[in-house]
């Protein structure tokens, strides 16, 4: 017997002129997995922090176990059962376990009593889940996947029935997340009602028993996950079919063009996160980083194009020595001999973002002709070029004169691309090209980096994404703890060795 | 003998040039540690003198100035937050247009009410706080280290004195022993955590700065109707600003805080105590020199000698819930 648990009807939200969320409709049955999919812009997160409370509804009805409900605040979603983790963490980080759990439901004015049963009812729900945290530990100092079972813990300590999971495995490693899928299967088999947001097919497909889709703040769809597939999902998403796995021709691999010896770098707080890291890569491959966030990838990227002291080794490019200890080249001599860099942080270092596109398009080459004279810019030459550019490279709206800021994350991400690309440069590095960038968009962009590769270029590619490294690396390194923790070809590599790789455990 | 009558002389304007300080510093602490950053301590001392005194005045009880002095401090603690938590407005802005306001207000209603720009009538015995002496204070001045503790050091001390040094543990109290200081931390590190537990972050926010504005009230008061019979202008003298750096140097912990708050009012009643005084080989220290003593040690305290203070997280971020 099914019953529903959460029903959502006819419900509207807007951001100033973004119409985030367009009569959704959404019924949640009681102890299911229910995934909710979409792109990135999609409303899936908005949609959510409305039935937890967060945000209110312009208009629509939202009912709990067939009773209609108004949730004014997380409060009211919470006592309704609600619980809800977030995509960012909601923890405070120099609080302990205990402090981040009570906190808001302290059940007390001066602490103590309360807070004893806290600790034994808390020790307990650890206990009956398998979760194996300690109550006293510091949040700063657990691994993201722990930090993740506190915020499941915290839903459950508040009597959660619903728990909502936003992108929770976007930071995890796939060992990590077999764990976190292990929990929350237990906790269907225990009653509760899992409601999982995500953008990845293969969560859905694993886990699932509904999914409904989510396309620009529409309701486009719902149905039995064992009655569709991933191809099916993925047209539902982006509006029209989509290529999953990439075509990729036969390497033709050149000569070393790029090498990196003994390299160690060192991050602004003067800790080595680099350590005596060795590469090589060859004109026509794409060199895959695969790696954890936060193992040593931005730093290496950042030391490689010129932006970051190198503290010891050297690069090597075409054979001549560009960058040690004693002297390195800026990031605008790289790029006359030939390297670009996409750098990770497209918001932060990537891009202006309060700048109009086709100031972007050309930043960096603003200064050579045709786009100056004389130190003065031509705007005309300028737009002409951009707006080329733009339809060559599918920038939606392909309007020169737009604010940055006003692209979505994808066409962002497609014009530092097509800046970098346009010069054919012989070096490619790019952090992580499709990070917040939708379905349609990471094809394309996949495609030119492939396009660029079977031109002769060498690419460096650093992602957190293993299928992105695994659909497009001819070549496999995986970075732990600054290191380069194993290499392998990319023929029979599973996704299971890689993240044995990333999470330390050494072969 | 001489020399310990005079330690304990030291320790005693320690103990009372400390107060503000010891206040504000209180105050700057519910302020910052639910993320508001509060440079405006010093417009409120001055505030909090300026009313204290007038109401005194006027009414003819020192206790009822200093409750108008709370009234008008927590007013401004509710005008920067109306500024800086509900319209999002830049803090450190909010807190220098009340600093100079309050400069300009105090001295015009001073020469409109008075006559005397910036300075309001002097307050008789009735209208201003006195010197408490402990029982017995006389009669056991004379027992060796324990009566010069007692009746020299502890005794004779303005009301403001002790509730301030009472202050410190309650705060302390407050702040790590109640949910209202847990709360209260959690605002000023990670308010999008405090919002989906599902707490107001704007209303902590509100209390927090309430709570700053009683106490600062305390420290003004204490400048213009008990160590001082009248207010006059700018008579905070950046111990405002001395109080925040205090509280920055104590890492915005009540108990370091105090540690730095007493390091300061040590300093300043050291410096007071070296004028004029010759000292072998150098000679008279210029009294300028000596009076810059606690400003440059501030300096170089913060300057990196305490090692990083570490601010609480979302110090001086307006929280924005909706994109």
């Amino acid at each position: 017997m099914v019953s529903p648990i959460l029903e959502l009807t006819n419900i509207n939200k807007s951001f100033g002129h973004v119409h985030a969320n367009k009569n959704i409709n959404l019924t949640i049955n009681k102890g299911t997995i229910h995934g909710i999919i979409g792109e990135n812009g999609a409303g899936k997160s908005t949609l959510m922090s409305i039935v937890f409370g967060l945000y209110q509804a312009n208009s629509g009805t939202i009912k709990i176990n067939e009773k209609e409900i108004k949730l004014r605040s997380p409060r009211d979603s919470i006592i309704n059962g609600i619980g809800m983790v977030h995509q960012h963490f909601m923890l405070v980080e120099n609080f302990t376990v205990l402090e981040n759990i009570i906190l808001g439901f302290e059940g007390e004015t001066v602490f103590g009593e309360k807070l004893e049963k806290a600790k034994k009812d808390l020790e307990k729900l650890c206990e009956t889940y398998n979760f194996n945290i300690d109550l006293n530990a510091t949040i700063s100092d657990l691994s993201v996947g722990f930090r993740q079972r506190v915020e499941i813990l915290k839903s459950l300590y508040r009597g959660a029935e619903i728990l909502i999971l936003d992108e929770p495995t976007g930071v995890l490693t796939p060992q990590e997340v077999d764990e976190l899928f292990k929990i929350l299967r237990s906790l269907k088999e225990e009653g509760k009602t899992i409601v999982l947001i995500t953008h990845k097919l293969i969560e859905i497909m694993d886990l699932t028993s509904e999914v409904s889709v989510m396309r620009q703040g529409e309701m486009v769809g719902h149905t039995k996950t064992k009655n569709t597939n991933k191809e099916q999902l993925a047209e539902m998403m982006v509006g029209r079919s989509v290529l999953l796995r990439v075509d990729k021709k036969e390497i033709k691999k050149g000569e070393i063009i790029f090498k990196v010896n003994n390299l160690s770098v060192k991050d602004d707080l003067d800790v080595t996160r680099v350590k005596d890291v060795n590469l090589e890569i060859c004109s026509g491959e794409i060199l895959g980083i695969a790696g954890v966030t936060g193992n040593g990838q931005t730093e290496l990227l950042e030391a490689l194009s010129g932006i970051r002291k190198v503290e010891s080794g050297n690069i090597e490019l075409f054979g001549e020595k560009i960058s040690d200890q004693d002297n390195f080249l800026n990031p605008r001599m790289l790029k006359e001999k030939g390297l670009a860099h996409v750098p990770e942080d497209r918001q932060r270092m990537g891009l202006i973002s309060d700048f109009k596109a086709c100031e972007n398009l050309i930043f960096g080459y603003h200064d050579q002709e045709p786009f100056s004279k004389s130190s003065i810019l031509n705007n005309k030459e300028i737009k002409e070029h951009s707006k080329k550019v733009m339809q060559e490279y599918d920038v939606r709206p392909s309007s020169p004169t737009l604010t940055t800021s006003n692209f979505s994350g994808g066409n962002q991400q497609k014009i530092i691309l097509s800046r970098e690309l346009n010069e054919n440069p012989k070096v490619l590095l790019v952090g992580q090209p499709t990070r917040g960038v939708d379905i349609g968009a990471i094809e394309f962009i996949h495609q030119r980096l492939i396009d660029m590769r079977d031109r002769g270029a060498a690419i460096l590619l650093a992602s957190v994404e293993l299928d992105e490294i695994l659909s497009l690396s001819d070549r496999i390194v995986v970075m732990f703890d600054g290191k380069i923790v194993g290499e392998k070809e990319n023929k029979n590599v599973t996704d299971r060795e890689l993240g044995l790789l990333m999470a330390g455990v050494s072969e | 003998m001489e020399f310990l009558s005079d330690i304990a002389s030291l320790i005693n304007s320690t103990l009372r040039i400390s107060t503000p300080l010891v206040f504000a510093a209180m105050a700057g602490i519910f302020a910052e540690r639910s993320g508001v950053i509060d440079f405006s301590l010093e417009g409120k001392m001055l505030m909090a003198a300026f009313v204290a005194a007038v109401g005194s005045y006027y009414l003819g009880n020192p206790w009822l100035g200093l409750l108008l002095a709370i009234i008008a401090c927590v007013c401004l603690s509710m005008l920067h937050g109306f500024a800086s938590v509900t319209h999002k407005g830049d803090q450190v802005v909010s807190c220098v247009a009340i600093n100079i306001l309050i400069i300009g207000l105090t001295t015009a209603l001073a020469a409109a009410w008075f006559g005397q720009a910036g300075l309001t009538p002097t307050l008789n015995e009735d209208q201003r706080f006195l010197e408490i002496h402990l029982p017995f204070a006389d009669a056991l001045r004379d027992i060796p280290i324990i009566g010069t503790i007692y009746s020299d050091i502890l005794s004779g001390h303005y009301v403001f004195v002790y509730l301030a040094y009472l202050s410190v543990p309650i705060v302390f109290w407050i702040v790590f022993k109640t949910s209202f200081g847990l709360r209260l931390r959690a605002v000023g590190e990670n308010p999008s955590a405090v919002d989906t537990a599902g707490i107001n972050v704007f209303s902590m926010r509100y209390k927090a700065l309430a709570v700053n504005g009683v106490l600062i009230a305390f420290a003004g008061a204490h400048l213009s109707t008990a160590v001082n019979a009248n207010f006059f202008r700018e008579m905070s003298a950046g111990r405002g600003y001395l109080a925040l750096a205090a509280m920055i140097f104590g890492k915005w912990h009540p108990k370091t805080a105090l540690i730095a708050c007493l390091l300061f009012g040590f300093t300043d009643a050291l410096q007071i105590r070296l004028q004029g005084v010759e000292l072998p080989a150098i000679g008279e220290i210029p009294v300028q020199l000596i009076q810059a003593i606690p400003y440059i040690l501030t300096v170089v305290l913060l300057a990196g000698f305490v090692g990083k203070a570490i601010a609480p997280n979302a110090i001086g971020q307006p929280y924005i819930k909706e994109r």
